[in-house]
């Protein structure tokens, strides 16, 4: 039994090395998606409040005019740091319809905190109509459907980033189909969902600045949040369950050795 | 029989209920081989699992709605609002990978070791039973968040079953429920899923006491001889799985907190849509191998056939595998080709996760498409491929050739190796008992002369 056969470990190698290989081996991409760095990634990440705050602004001035994000109601914006009047204000800048009231009719009124963000279509069909037959998906969950291969879950931010700043003038000889645009990191490189930011395209409220680059990487950083807005609290959770089991393990470490000193 | 406690109580109850005697018995006292390693530790960590996959998922079921214009978004309002959900929900979620990893490595433990022979035969045997039940839990599980893949997972599996002659397609029907995979299918499998780890919770009842008949197999695959080769299970394996468990938590906390994700699909994060079918289809990685066996034969109802009997030739394993000599660490020969089934069932993991016609070129790290080596030889056609190639320089093998490689190797290793090493193998002198094995692993001693290799009950 002492002497560990050297195949034994070999084996044991090799099936490690094919397990790295397996993880290694990814699909040949087309594109790569360039990798950002972002303040809510590793095991002490968290949310740039003032970033995310002004993603949500790129998202109520432009992508809202064609996405939903049906998962989000105007009071999660507190945990980003809009205060209660703040948001009151956002929710009643849109009409919602409401009802049946006691005559049975169908009303519209100001939208409340409660409501969850205004669509922008009544249905798939009027989206499509708007849309050259395409359908905006909603952006919930964009950054967590979008995470592609990614091992933590925060590369559906770097394809965001990497769509909203890959359009670009299609190679000569590529064709284009009608009302398509060409991006460098969509599948295909044809979107049909047309250029919606550039420099100066929004105006940041706290005076950020706004070239393109910014704007994308605030709205990836907004799109992460709404996707899980209870990341901080999963990382700061890790971090005292770790702490907690490593001294828990530690400590039957101990008796362990205590009690099976009696029999080696 | 009954114990005496000290406690007028206990000692009351015990008179009329001898629970407390039983307990003492098979939890306290319960003589145990006292050369256990590490390895002993997955079946105590499974439990944990089970336990704790019950407890997350009867939370789960209190916001929970199986409808499929709500369960997704039922799910989200855990992750969400509901408090701690999101923790209940990644806890459930790497709970069954971690579930599974726990009983592959319980379960290579029990080949590598000769658990699974005389007199343990039919504790193997429940602990395959155990095995399908979990995946079929499993599999009912990834369907109820009703994203794509939970979708178009649901509708790869249950349309294998058509491939069965005469009542395939009825059998389907009635998973179904109706005449596609729907609102009836999702409530199905949501009662199925409620109630089969309550199932299995039995099985594992009726596996702990078929192993309590005659005890742990150990490292040595030799018996226990007398007190001296056995030690009482409390305290010494009770603090040894609990810093076992310790380890493994550390391990499983990793996934929930910092990676709650990575061993899920992103197409899961949309919501189920039977009229856009996603690009690639791929169960979870612990159905891997196994649907790499099934795709890795062309013809439907044999790949079917197949995959079945890759769980079913456990089954007949104690049959298969003849050798009186137990353990792995006296058989040569055998620690080879088991170490090659370990490294050939990761291959075949890796052959179910890529489509079957892509290319893997193991010196690039990479997978491409057929379309790529036909560019790469100049070919017109993908058609003129071969399944090794050396296009351009590349030396690639098509997935389902590595597939099919390794499916064959899977069942020669149980269906031919197994039978003829039982006969033909030379193995290593036994140790006398357990206790010399012991002595002469910390320095000791003079080669031990063999001893009878196993006692037939
Ligand atoms: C004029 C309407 C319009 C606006 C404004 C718009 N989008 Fe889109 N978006 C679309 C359409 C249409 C698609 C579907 C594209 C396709 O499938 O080809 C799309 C798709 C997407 C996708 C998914 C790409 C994929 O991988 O499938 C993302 C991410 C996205 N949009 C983000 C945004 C963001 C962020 C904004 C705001 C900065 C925005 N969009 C503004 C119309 C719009
Ligand atoms: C053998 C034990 C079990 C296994 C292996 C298992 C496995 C799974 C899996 C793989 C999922 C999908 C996770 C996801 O992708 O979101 C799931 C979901 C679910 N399970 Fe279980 N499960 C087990 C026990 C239970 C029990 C006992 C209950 C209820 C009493 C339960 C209730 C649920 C519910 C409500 C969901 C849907 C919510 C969700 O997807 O997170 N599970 N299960």
């Amino acid at each position: 039994m002492k002497k560990r056969s050297i195949l034994l470990n070999g084996m044991a190698l090799v099936t490690a090395v094919v397990a790295v290989l397996f993880i290694a081996a990814a699909p040949h991409e087309e594109v790569d998606i360039p990798k950002e760095t972002w303040s809510f990634q590793g095991f002490f990440g968290k949310f740039d409040q003032a970033q995310v705050k002004r993603g949500f602004q790129v998202y109520k001035d432009v992508c809202s005019a064609c996405h939903a994000m049906n998962l989000m109601s105007y009071r999660n914006l507190a945990q980003i740091g809009f205060s209660e009047d703040e948001i009151k204000e956002i929710a009643a800048s849109v009409q919602v319809t409401d009802g049946p009231n006691d005559a049975g009719d169908m009303f519209e009124r100001a939208g409340k905190p409660s409501d969850t963000f205004k669509p922008p279509f009544a249905n798939e069909q009027a989206a499509r109509a708007a849309n050259n037959g395409a359908l905006p998906p909603d952006l919930s969950l964009i950054a967590r459907s979008r995470a592609g291969k990614g091992f933590a879950g925060y590369e559906g931010a770097d394809y965001i980033h990497a769509i909203l700043t890959g359009y670009k003038e299609p190679p000569a000889g590529f064709q284009l189909q009608d009302g398509m645009n060409y991006n460098e990191y969509f599948r295909g490189h044809q979107i049909a969902m047309p250029q919606p930011l550039s420099d100066g395209a929004v105006t940041f409220a706290d005076g950020a600045p706004n070239t393109l680059e910014d704007e994308s990487r605030d709205v990836a950083a907004f799109l992460s949040w709404a996707g899980e807005p209870n990341l901080e609290a999963r990382h700061l959770t890790g971090l005292k369950a770790v702490l907690f089991l490593v001294v828990f393990t530690l400590l039957f470490y101990a008796v362990k050795r205590k009690v099976w000193s009696k029999i080696h | 029989m009954t114990a005496v406690f000290k406690n007028p109580v206990i000692r009351w109850i015990d008179h009329r209920l001898p629970v407390f005697s039983y307990l003492q018995h098979e939890a306290n006292d319960y003589p145990t081989p006292k050369n256990l390693s590490y390895w002993w530790n997955f079946g105590s960590i499974a439990g944990f699992m089970l336990m704790v996959m019950i407890a997350t998922g009867i939370f789960l079921a209190m916001q929970y709605t199986p409808h499929v214009d709500h369960a997704f978004n039922s799910v989200e309002r855990i992750m969400r609002d509901v408090n701690y959900g999101w923790m209940l929900r990644y806890l459930h979620m790497n709970g069954a990978s971690m579930f599974f990893i726990a009983v592959y490595i319980h379960i290579f433990r029990g080949i590598y070791y000769g658990s699974f022979k005389a007199p343990r035969e039919l504790l193997w045997i429940i602990g395959v039973l155990i095995l399908l039940l979990m995946m079929a839990t499993a599999f009912m599980g990834y369907v109820l968040p009703w994203g794509q893949m939970s979708f178009w997972g649901a509708t790869v599996i249950t349309n294998l079953f058509s491939a069965i002659p005469v009542v395939g397609d009825s059998i389907v029907t009635l998973l179904w429920g109706g005449f596609a995979v729907d609102n009836p299918t999702l409530n199905r499998f949501f009662s199925l899923h409620y109630l089969l780890p309550f199932v299995i919770l039995g099985v594992v009842v009726v596996h702990v006491l078929a192993l309590h008949r005659f005890g742990s197999n150990n490292p040595t695959g030799i018996d226990m001889k007398g007190p001296q080769d056995s030690i009482p299970f409390h305290p010494y394996y009770t603090v040894k799985d609990m810093y076992g468990l310790g380890v493994f938590m550390l391990f499983y906390a990793f996934w929930v907190f910092f990676a709650p994700v990575a061993l899920g699909d992103p197409d899961n994060f949309i919501p189920a849509n039977p009229l856009s079918t996603p690009e690639h289809i791929v169960p979870e990685w612990y159905f891997l191998p196994f649907y790499a066996i099934l795709r890795s034969i062309p013809d439907k109802l044999t790949g079917v056939l197949a995959m079945g009997a890759s769980i079913a030739v456990l089954f007949i394993l104690p049959w298969l595998d003849r050798s009186p000599v137990r353990s792995g660490a006296y058989r040569p020969a055998f620690k080879r080709f088991f170490w090659t089934l370990v490294f050939v069932c990761a291959i075949l993991m890796f052959a179910g996760k890529y489509a079957p016609a892509n290319y893997w070129l193991p010196f690039e790290l990479t997978i491409v498409p057929p379309e790529y080596m036909a560019a790469q030889a100049h070919l017109e056609s993908v058609d003129a491929l071969w399944p090794i190639s050396f296009a351009g320089g590349h030396f690639g093998i098509q997935i389902i050739t590595l597939g099919q490689i390794a499916t064959v190797y899977y069942f020669a290793f149980f269906l031919v190796i197994l039978p003829l090493l039982s006969i033909f193998e030379r193995t290593l002198p036994l140790p006398l008992s357990i206790s010399k094995a012991v002595l002469e692993s910390h320095g000791g001693g003079a080669q031990s002369s063999s001893a009878a290799a196993k006692e037939k009950a």
